[in-house]
């Protein structure tokens, strides 16, 4: 599905990603853990496409073609999803406006048909009603913020879909809420990619493989034990074993 | 009234572009005579535009403001007069002005949501209609002319009472060589709960349009006026310059929304003013999206106790593009509140300027006002200013001010391209969400209007 190759990333003149090399499978849930600062979102935003995030070397493949050089829309347009670990603000816009306005790219609905599903959706995540009539993610709490992104993907259901931080700025019930709707909206034909820092959300999601990140570097990978080692130890134990290679 | 005039008339029928008649370019008293000998006016009209000239000519241009130098007064057409008689019906037009106004949306517009509408094409009204159901309540919706001939005394009794020609050099210009425009009369306690419309196209190179638009509302009573403007674009300019009075009695409530969407080479220079007296509610709601220049301040003068001013305006100035709007509130009586919104869009060197006052009188206790300015600039040439005049005379009065600039941040337009819009569709979605509180007081058919074009300048430069 998506096939990342030896990719070396640059921002702002300083080269973050150290080559990542990554391949998503069709049905399959990642997670990609590491400490702050490591070069999480860097490859997040590079996979999306944000263009102050320069490969320097390698290459993204979507369903074998390459989309290194693609712009954001294009990217979108193949079904890449990103849920931004910072949402951001546009006044003006209304949720519900908005959502109508990103699934028509998609798919042309007529606005009955759109009402419905969009109160589908949005039971699904326990969001009240007049949440759809706010401005997009203005003024909203962190975990309205976090809500209103997976409410995105449940509705255009990407292919690949970036989870950023998903699980930040939630408390226990929503983190509930919100990883019981990622399960739900998963189906076969999608992948998904969980970033995170801590493994809180891999005890609701479990992951089929797991990666850490450091440095711009995978150091480690494996499955749900990996977590655990985590969990129980932190991250310094990886760094002096990285280091010792 | 039964006083016509008799002057030579030099029967100038030699423009391609079919006209009955076209005055000489430039302006002199004998062109300001023979617009008054074709239109048969009566002997104190006539006066009432000499009186004026002599105004316009003593009068300086202004000193403030927009660049003005590139507009001369010589090189325009006063008056073009389109068609001999105007239609009954759209289908009496001839072809060619009929399907400009097809184009438009004009007539579909009448059929599906309007009371009634006017339609002006260069200097003349060639269509008016107002729906029997208004007409049987009394309510006048004609074009001025029509009104100097038939309502005679209302007019005499309240044009220029206003705005009168001495206020500043364009209105003494429009009272001079004025044509078309809307007459309408609201009885009291008559509700024209639906909105009439006129819609204003210039179609000619080098034309003036000078309309002038008289509004009564009688106490009590509601009106939604909406005007809409266009023209083709030429190389040389052309000039709008718009007198509009409202006068507003007790109790009685008028809107009056404007979309101008004028080509990129005509000036537009309007004065625009209501009366309000006691309790009524006036409210200028403005989109000005064209034009080289516009100098527009709409002003609700509120003399009654407890009076209402609402001014809504949202400006885009793209390139090459000044918009210099802004509005003006008088409180001149007790527990008077005014509320003025502006929105303005500034791209590709374009400039937009707020220029407002705010004048609170020692009668006016117990007075509230509030004035808010955001401005959006798209890139460092683009210039936005503010001008905000406030005058206060009275202690016992609450008084807001709030501006603000800002920008389409690269996070915004990355986050909603990551969605799939494109750049244009992200940037219009930006934009449209930054006027969405002046956006949704337009009614719906022109919001989606209002959107469109905006959309459609942002395409010249995003793409
Ligand atoms: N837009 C940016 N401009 C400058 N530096 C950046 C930018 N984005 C990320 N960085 C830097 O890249 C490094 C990795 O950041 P990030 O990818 O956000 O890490 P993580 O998501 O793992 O916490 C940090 O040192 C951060 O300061
Ligand atoms: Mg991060």
């Amino acid at each position: 599905m998506l096939d990342i190759e030896d990719l070396h990333v640059e921002v702002e003149g300083k080269e973050i990603l150290r080559g990542i090399n990554l391949y998503i499978e069709k049905g399959k849930i990642y997670a990609i853990m590491g400490p702050n600062g490591t070069g999480k979102s860097t490859l997040a935003y590079t996979i999306a496409g944000h263009h102050r995030y320069k490969v320097n070397k390698g290459r993204i493949l979507f369903k074998g073609k390459d989309i290194t050089n693609l712009s954001p829309t294009e990217r979108a347009r193949l079904g890449i999803f990103l849920a931004f670990q910072y949402p951001i603000e546009i006044p003006g816009v209304t949720v519900a406006s908005f959502l109508r306005t990103i699934l028509n790219i998609k798919e042309n609905i007529s606005l009955v048909k759109f009402n419905k599903l969009l109160k589908e959706k949005m039971s699904l995540l326990e969001i009240e009603e007049g949440f759809a009539k706010r401005y997009l993610n203005d003024g909203f709490s962190g975990g309205e913020k976090k809500k209103c992104e997976i409410l995105q993907m449940a509705l255009i259901e990407p292919e690949v879909v970036i989870l950023d931080e998903i699980d930040s700025g939630l408390d226990v019930d929503a983190l509930k809420v919100v990883s019981n709707g990622i399960k739900r909206v998963f189906n076969s034909n999608m992948s998904i990619i969980i970033i995170t820092h801590y493994s809180r959300i891999l005890n609701y999601i479990e992951p089929d493989f797991v990666y850490v990140m450091m440095n711009g570097k995978f150091v480690a990978s494996g499955k749900k034990d990996l977590v655990n080692a985590i969990e129980e130890r932190g991250y310094e134990w990886l760094e002096e074993v990285n280091s010792n290679v | 009234m039964s006083d016509k005039i008799i002057s030579e008339y030099k029967y100038g029928f030699k423009d391609p572009e079919e006209y009955i008649f076209r005055s000489k370019k430039g302006l002199s008293r004998e062109t300001i005579e023979e617009i008054s000998w074709i239109k048969m006016e009566p002997e104190w009209m006539k006066r009432f535009r000499l009186k004026a000239y002599e105004i316009f000519i003593s009068k300086p241009m202004p000193s403030w403001g927009p660049d003005l130098s590139e507009l001369d007064f010589n090189d325009i057409y006063y008056y073009i007069k389109p068609v001999d008689k105007k239609g009954a019906s759209w289908e009496d037009l001839p072809t060619y002005i009929r399907n400009t106004f097809e184009k438009l949306g004009v007539p579909e517009a009448e059929r599906k949501y309007l009371a009634g509408i006017s339609a002006q094409y260069e200097s003349e009204s060639v269509y008016n209609n107002l729906k029997k159901r208004w007409e049987n309540q009394g309510v006048i919706f004609v074009d001025t002319d029509t009104a100097v001939r038939e309502y005679p005394e209302l007019v005499k009794q309240y044009i220029g009472t206003v705005v009168p020609p001495q206020d500043n050099k364009f209105s003494a210009l429009n009272s001079a060589v004025w044509s078309g425009g809307s007459f309408i009369y609201v009885p009291k306690n008559v509700h024209v709960d639906i909105p009439l419309q006129a819609y204003f196209r210039i179609n000619a190179q080098n034309a003036g349009q000078f309309e002038r638009t008289l509004i009564i509302a009688e106490e009590g009573s509601y009106l939604h006026y909406i005007e809409g403007c266009t023209a083709p674009i030429y190389s040389t300019s052309s000039l709008h310059s718009a007198v509009v009075e409202i006068i507003v009695k007790r109790g009685a409530r008028v809107r009056y929304t404007t979309i101008q969407n004028w080509s990129s080479n005509v000036y537009n220079l309007v004065t625009k003013r209501a009366f309000a007296y006691e309790d009524s509610i006036v409210e200028w709601v403005d989109g000005n999206l064209g034009s080289k220049v516009s100098m527009k301040y709409p002003s609700v003068y509120m003399y009654g106790k407890g009076a209402r001013a609402e001014l809504l305006s949202v400006a885009f100035a793209g390139k090459g593009q000044h918009q210099d709007v802004g509005g003006k509130v008088l409180h001149l009586a007790p527990y008077t509140s005014s509320n003025i919104i502006s929105k303005s869009i500034s791209k590709d060197g374009g400039r937009s300027s707020y220029r407002g006052l705010v004048y609170i009188d020692s009668l006016a206790e117990g007075s509230r006002a509030s004035v808010r300015c955001d401005a959006l600039i798209f890139d460092e040439y683009s210039r936005s200013d503010t001008y905000p005049t406030m005058k206060i005379r009275n202690n016992n009065v609450l008084l807001s001010h709030e501006a603000s600039v800002s920008k389409i941040t690269e996070e915004q337009l990355f986050y909603l391209t990551s969605r799939g819009l494109t750049n244009l569709e992200a940037n219009a979605m930006l934009v449209r969400g930054f006027i969405e509180p002046i956006a949704k007081e337009f009614p719906l058919e022109y919001a989606v209007e209002l959107n469109r074009l905006i959309k459609i300048q942002l395409e010249e430069t995003i793409g």
